[in-house]
């Protein structure tokens, strides 16, 4: 199974090494861009969005490490949804980029647009991301994703996974685990909350369209996500990353429990880190403290009823997807973790 | 106002959106007390001088250190660091090899030859009687304050305990030399081989503005043995003094030694070294409940020390001695069996403890001397004023460590005392529990082990049997440290706000919190490694 790359090998024994944002014992090339007095707060403070929310989160670590990447030349085209609704109640914008929003579902298509005005320009220097979240990705916007995929258009399509339409009252969409509870998939019955064996993982679809680079992070490993953030800027033709970032609303948890949801999300293997390019697996980022999915689960009220006498098959069923990741992509070293 | 087709508003920055006015919480910065400042009893501030060592800045570390301890070589070889024993980190992997670092500075600045200043003349005198380490503590923060200090001892050299009660194999004596020749250096004039019998006679006479006393606590406690023949019992005080002086201990043959202490591993193993054909420490404790150190007794067994536990020395006949079995009860102290056997011996060596003279005080009108101690209010003063005492002769746990902390302390109130005022040492900090802290930032790093001098030359010689650390192991140790309640600057709360509501203001300045902005999500907080910010809820 391929390695995480030699860029991005994790920096040891500098008392946190490469695991917080920032530490002063590591050379400047090991730092991250959060961690700098410049960075471009390209989502700035005073959005509406909630306390402690993972998306508001990822964006800013997501478009500032794109930022720095093309040194600042940067346009992004956004779905409707909470991201673009918390951030631009016209005419006030968080936003200090060039950002645009059209519809819902075509946010892949207009960034595709501007790509092709570009290059038709001459413009080689200014890039195009194009973002929104999981439903305006993996149902409402799919078509036009795909077509982006399809014709290789030079677009960075960056997905906010928060596992539901948040911004509409927390109704399920297509990347809604198993099990559960939003608004239309509620706990009651022999199997409370969302169906199991529905939905889809778009990274896996992303991959077989055979772009040039797919890639998947999380808000609670800050160095993994910009390096791939930055690595993606880096290479021309259809891009996709998705970045898991826990909604304290939507979920029922803890705004202060943002980062530690995300993080259990990924040391129990419900929420693998990958990098494929061309179709192929080419990196993952191991789990470094193991632990059981309840540990992830517990923190939230949405799987509430999958810890409650009766729904043991439901647990089971979760601890399997996360044992199945585990060996799919190798998330555990022979050793044991990481480090 | 002309705007394009359709549009009538300005377009404006969320700016102007106070989103701090949704919060009912507040984050703050604050320092709170690591565990280790908390235990030390010398009071260092630990986090600080293991910061500057995780950046190589050794010599200003090792200034921080000295800012509350002028023996950082010595402790970093006798000190039973009660800061490892409280270290979070502990609870993680293992503790922070704390005392290594310690002795690394040490033995860098006598490398180095590193010196602190004194502080200008203030025309006060001190007198300090007894040139141990809280004596000479005492004479060290009272010169660095300015104060002229004397420091009159009976014995040949100074050092205390430290030179005539701990064997050289732990306390090798140039390092010991070296730092006490720093406070001399400082202006501490030492007037040794004099022994002081009149405290109050000898300060008026020398015009002393102020009195330290600190003579230890070196008089052998002994409990009453029958003995019917000539075997020798001896105590552990007079071998290991006259061990220090090379002057015949009468360590031979087979030799026993009576007590479980950290005195008793003392003599034990310097009898192993002084060449007896065996030795056998009988220990009136159970073997869970000796009241040494478990390094002590581990490496005494591990140097042929045998132990015989829950044994009480009855009688001696000839060259046998009479054991009485012990049985544990459920009081502090086992009981008796009536069962009995015999052990032979060359000499007996009792190791039961120390008292202190405490004839010198009692002489002098005021001073209160309560179960073998001197009494001290909560300024070190004794009962006369002017006079203060300190170390092993006032009701404490009798470690160097201790004996360093009340002349630290006391050297704060006698500076109050010569100037007029009182002192009133600052509020303490909460300290810091392992779970404020999140773990999960702490790179997986094991504990450095010191080298050890091989058994076989343990056995043969005083050479010391701890190693040092190199400078690579010395800073990769320091970088285990959690920085408990004190910011290193990881930038982590800076990171995590989603509302980029934290300011960094730059390396060595940490960060401030824009208020207008923070909603008080609290995800700074809980994702602060070292539990260095709270929340606060708000006034509403």
């Amino acid at each position: 199974m391929p390695q995480i790359p030699e860029s991005h090998q994790k920096v040891r024994f500098y008392q946190t090494g490469t695991l917080t944002v920032g530490n002063r014992l590591l050379d400047a090339e090991h730092r991250s861009v959060q961690g700098t007095m410049d960075r471009s707060n390209s989502l700035d403070s005073g959005h509406r969005a909630c306390q402690g929310c993972g998306e508001a989160l990822g964006a800013r670590f997501a478009i500032d490490a794109a930022m720095r990447a093309t040194k600042n030349q940067l346009i992004a085209a956004n779905a409707t949804g909470c991201l673009e609704v918390f951030t631009t109640p016209y005419p006030e914008t968080a936003w200090s980029i060039p950002w645009i929003h059209s519809l819902f579902g075509n946010a892949a298509a207009v960034g595709a647009g501007i790509a092709a005005a570009l290059k038709a320009k001459g413009r080689d220097d200014v890039r195009v991301i194009a973002q929104g979240g999981d439903g305006g990705t993996t149902d409402i916007g799919f078509g036009c994703l795909s077509g982006m995929f399809d014709r290789n258009d030079d677009v960075l399509y960056i997905c906010y996974n928060n596992e539901a339409y948040m911004n509409t009252g927390v109704q399920r969409s297509s990347a809604t685990p198993g099990g559960a509870r939003t608004a239309t998939t509620m706990p009651v019955g022999k199997d409370p909350g969302n169906a199991f064996n529905t939905g889809k993982s778009v990274p896996l679809v992303a991959m077989a369209h055979l772009i040039p680079y797919v890639a998947t992070a999380s808000v609670h490993d800050l160095h993994d996500l910009e390096h791939k953030v930055s690595k993606a800027m880096g290479i021309h033709g259809a891009r996709y990353i998705e970045i898991f970032v826990p909604c304290p609303l939507g979920w029922g948890s803890k705004p202060s429990d943002t980062v530690k949801i995300a993080r259990l999300a990924v040391e129990c293997g419900l929420y693998p880190l990958i990098e494929a390019e061309h179709g192929e697996l080419t990196g993952v980022t191991k789990i470094r403290q193991h632990v059981p999915v309840g540990e992830y689960l517990k923190l939230q009220r949405r799987f509430a009823h999958v810890l409650k006498p009766g729904n043991a098959h439901q647990l089971e069923q979760l601890q399997a997807i996360a044992d199945r990741n585990i060996k799919k992509f190798s998330l555990i070293d022979e050793k044991g973790g990481q480090e | 106002m002309k705007t394009p087709f359709a549009i009538t508003l300005d377009v404006g920055s969320s700016l102007l959106n106070k989103t701090g006015s949704w919060r009912n919480e507040r984050p703050v910065y604050l320092d709170r007390l690591p565990p280790c400042n908390h235990a030390c009893p010398a009071g260092e501030n630990i986090q600080q001088w293991l910061y500057l060592t995780e950046e190589g800045r050794y010599e200003e570390a090792w200034r921080q250190i000295m800012d509350d301890n002028p023996f950082p070589a010595v402790m970093g070889r006798v000190c039973y660091h009660p800061c490892e024993t409280h270290c979070n980190r502990g609870q993680l992997d293992e503790a922070v090899g704390i005392n290594a670092v310690e002795r690394f500075l040490g033995d860098q600045a006598l490398i180095n030859e590193w010196q602190v200043e004194a502080g200008a003349p203030t025309g006060k005198r001190v007198m300090i009687v007894g040139a141990g380490p809280s004596g000479l503590t005492a004479a060290y923060h009272l010169r660095r304050i300015g104060h002229a200090v004397t420091v009159y001892d009976a014995s040949p050299q100074a050092g205390g305990m430290v030179r005539y009660g701990i064997p050289k194999y732990r306390m090798p004596r140039e390092k010991l030399r070296a730092e006490v020749a720093r406070i001399e250096r400082m202006g501490a004039e030492l007037q040794l081989n004099t022994r002081i019998d009149d405290v109050v006679a000898a300060r008026d006479e020398g015009k002393f503005d102020a009195v330290f006393l600190s003579i230890g606590a070196q008089l052998p406690k002994r409990v009453d043995i029958e003995v019917n023949g000539e075997l020798p019992v001896l105590d552990a005080v007079s071998v290991l003094r006259n061990t220090e002086l090379e002057e015949p201990t009468g360590m031979r043959g087979h030799v026993v030694v009576y007590g479980g202490g950290n005195t008793a591993m003392d003599v034990a193993r310097s009898g192993v070294r002084l060449g007896a054909k065996s030795v056998t420490a009988v220990v009136f404790e159970a073997r869970e409940h000796m009241p040494a150190h478990e390094f002590e007794v581990k490496e005494a067994r591990e140097e042929g020390v045998e132990l015989v536990c829950l044994r009480a020395i009855r009688e001696v006949n000839g060259e046998q001695v009479t054991l009485e079995k012990m049985v544990p009860s459920e009081g502090r102290w086992p009981q008796p069996t009536g069962q009995f056997e015999t052990i032979s011996a060359d000499v007996v060596v009792q190791a039961l403890g120390q008292n202190v003279d405490t004839g010198l005080a009692e002489a002098i009108s005021g001073i209160k001397v309560a179960e073998g101690a001197v009494q001290v209010g909560t300024d070190m003063q004794t009962g006369s004023p002017g006079i203060f005492a300190g170390g092993d002769m006032i009701p404490s746990e009798r470690t160097v460590t201790t004996s360093i902390g009340h002349a630290k302390k006391a050297a704060r109130h006698i500076d109050a005392y010569l100037r007029g005022v009182s002192y009133s040492p600052a509020e303490k900090h909460e300290v810091v529990s392992h779970d404020m802290l999140n773990t999960w930032y702490y790179s997986d790093a094991p504990r450095t082990v010191r080298p050890m001098l091989s058994v076989m030359r343990r056995q043969s010689g005083f050479a010391e049997i701890v190693g040092n650390i190199d400078q690579e192991n010395a800073t990769f140790e320091a970088r285990r440290c959690m920085s408990c309640g004190n910011c290193f600057e990881c930038d982590n709360c800076y990171g995590v706000c989603p509302d980029n509501a934290v300011k960094k203001l730059g390396p060595g300045n940490r960060f401030e919190f824009k208020y207008d902005y923070c909603k008080g999500c609290g995800l700074c907080a809980s994702e602060c490694p070292c539990g260095a910010i709270k929340m606060i809820p708000e006034e509403i």
